[in-house]
């Protein structure tokens, strides 16, 4: 009975594959970074840090395959924070309403969205590891095949997690909002303190107390944290900061996450419940 | 309730702010008939077949669709009507079939039933042939008829149609009134709005006319146009003057003014039956007619009559 948040979602997708151009950027914009801003910045931050040896005993990573995990938070970021916009579509050609008049629970219309959100980001996620791995990102080093499938697993537990909770407060502001430029703004305004107060390109250990208080409160810090547990270990060394986390840190990341997406999930029912387009 | 309406609208008030766009409504549909609202934009036509179909929030008033309270058996109602929207409420991307099988899955239709409705519905209004079509390439007719198609899917009680033919030429409009005719000859009830003076009078078996958020009348086509009680005969002659004194006696006759077409007569009784009499009046007393002009009430007439002005003067 109560599965009819798949029709929305069913929707969603063939929207996703219909609509090419979007379809084309969201996979290409990943592959982009990882191709010009990684390989530049890679080039430039391992001749700086090359000078700090590793601790003995400690895996030395160069800075493509650190950032690599900045880029799958950061597109999963962006595709989250901008998942709304369809609802924002539907509102403004009247789509809308055909949904809210229908017997369907709302709360249906904002899971469909989010979790064809999550789809996607997946979808993205496993181009930027596959194009990553040409590139010459080192994830997974020295893992076993089954030790593999389980950190791909982790990543994406987090990155549905991480998704959720973004796609689900991008669905409650474009409900209400009322044009896809308002939601344009804000989530430009908010992509950029989220994206560089975090720990996505660089380490927060050398920055200033506040900002580094900010990051751990940050959604996209733990993000992270979760992705390079699981891609590139519990304790390595990359731009001149060895990194070390134990079980209980990622469980602790993974739980923060899975408040925050709890959290955003009551806020969007409670918008949907209450909105009403004519 | 009473057995035979499925709609029953009490005192129903809604306000925007401090614009009352409904202003304390009463009125019912009975099961099985073609209601219209008649009424120029603005009148408040929208907002009560958005607060009928759950859209908008009840805010005073009592509202009974099919035997379900708007206000709290919201999901009953939504699940007894079936709704075609104003404007063209299609996804442009998806295909005709992929427009049908979203609207079937709202309303959670078994699959084997949902092909077979989106067969024979699609067949009804003659689209069949245009299943894998994306939607944005098909003519204006052609997507209102998908979409009383897919309001008609979920078998409705109620069939809320509004504004169905705006912005449709005069051959797609009739077309589309044959369907709504064969759907309520289904047994479904339809509820329309229209600003066409023409389609409440062609389509519709009662009429309710509203204007700035009341309703000034309600009845049937010919109800409404008896009430008024005046066809009027327009003539001209060689002496108005003269043909004025030879209708004096006439009994029918309730006022004879003089206007850009000759005479206006206005009689209470049916025309076609006094027009004999007066043209037979006026002749006996030697007096040339060189036109004679019956004219019976018409919607727009009805309009004015209740309203006071014109539909088309109210920017509709």
């Amino acid at each position: 009975m109560a599965w009819e948040f798949l029709t929305v979602y069913w929707r969603e997708m063939i929207r996703f594959v219909r609509f090419r151009t979007q379809l084309f950027s969201s996979l290409l914009q990943p592959a982009l970074w990882m191709a010009f801003f990684g390989v530049a910045m890679s080039s430039n931050f391992d001749r700086f840090t090359s000078s700090i040896p590793a601790p003995a005993g400690v895996v030395p990573l160069d800075y493509l395959t650190f950032m690599a995990a900045g880029v799958i938070a950061m597109t999963t970021l962006f595709t989250s924070l901008f998942g709304g916009m369809s609802l924002l579509f539907d509102k403004n050609w009247g789509l809308m309403r055909e949904m809210l008049a229908s017997p369907m629970p709302r709360t249906h219309i904002m899971l469909g969205v989010s979790l064809s959100g999550m789809t996607k980001s997946f979808i993205q996620v496993s181009i930027i590891m596959a194009f990553g791995l040409l590139l010459g990102v080192q994830f997974f080093p020295g893992y076993s095949a089954a030790r593999t499938v389980l950190s791909i697993l982790g990543i994406f537990a987090f990155v549905a997690a991480f998704s959720l909770g973004f796609l689900l407060f991008s669905s409650a502001i474009s409900m209400r909002l009322e044009s896809p430029e308002g939601l344009q703004g804000i989530m430009t305004l908010l992509t950029l303190p989220l994206f560089f107060v975090s720990n996505a390109l660089y380490p927060i250990q050398a920055f200033p107390p506040l900002l580094q208080a900010l990051s751990i409160y940050n959604p996209l810090t733990h993000l992270v944290n979760g992705i390079r547990y699981f891609a590139l270990g519990n304790d390595f060394f990359a731009v001149g900061a060895r990194y070390t986390s134990s079980t209980v840190d990622v469980l602790g990341s993974f739980a923060y996450l899975a408040i925050f997406a709890a959290v955003m999930y009551l806020l969007a029912r409670r918008t949907f419940e209450k909105a009403v387009v004519t | 309730m009473g057995g035979d309406d499925i709609i029953e609208v009490r005192d129903l008030e809604h306000a925007f702010g401090d614009f009352a766009a409904v202003r304390g409504i009463s009125f019912t549909v009975r099961r099985g008939e073609i209601f219209s609202f008649l009424g120029p934009n603005g009148a408040g036509k929208s907002t009560t077949i958005n607060i009928l179909t759950t859209l908008l929030p009840l805010q005073k008033g009592a509202v009974r669709v099919a035997g379900y309270d708007v206000a709290r058996e919201s999901g009953e109602v939504r699940k007894a009507i079936g709704i075609v929207f104003q404007d063209d409420v299609l996804d442009r991307d998806l295909t005709v079939q992929e427009t049908m099988e979203f609207h079937g899955r709202l309303y959670s239709i078994p699959r084997e039933e949902r092909r077979r409705q989106i067969d024979d519905l699609l067949r009804v209004v003659e689209l069949e042939f245009k299943r894998d079509e994306r939607t944005k390439n098909l003519s204006g007719g052609m997507k209102r008829r998908l979409q009383i198609a897919r309001g008609l899917m979920t078998r409705p009680e109620v069939l809320f149609l509004d504004e169905p033919t705006q912005g449709l030429d005069p051959q797609t409009r009739m077309r589309i009134w044959d369907y709504i005719r064969q759907v309520n000859g289904a047994g479904t009830t339809i509820f329309l709005t229209t600003h066409y003076m023409e389609e409440a009078d062609m389509l519709s078996d009662r009429i309710g006319i509203i204007d700035h958020g009341r309703i000034v009348v309600t009845g049937t086509p010919a109800e409404l146009k008896n009430a008024l009680g005046e066809d009027v005969v327009y003539l001209e002659t060689d002496d108005d003057r003269r043909a004025r004194d030879a209708l004096s006696g006439i009994e029918e006759i309730r006022s004879v003014t003089d206007s850009t077409r000759g005479l206006s007569v206005t009689i209470s009784a049916d025309g076609s039956h006094c027009l004999p009499i007066i043209v037979d009046a006026v002749r006996s007393a030697g007096i040339g007619i060189s036109s004679v002009n019956l004219k019976k009430p018409t919607m727009d007439d009805v309009f004015v009559h209740y309203t006071g002005r014109e539909l088309r003067d109210t920017g509709a």
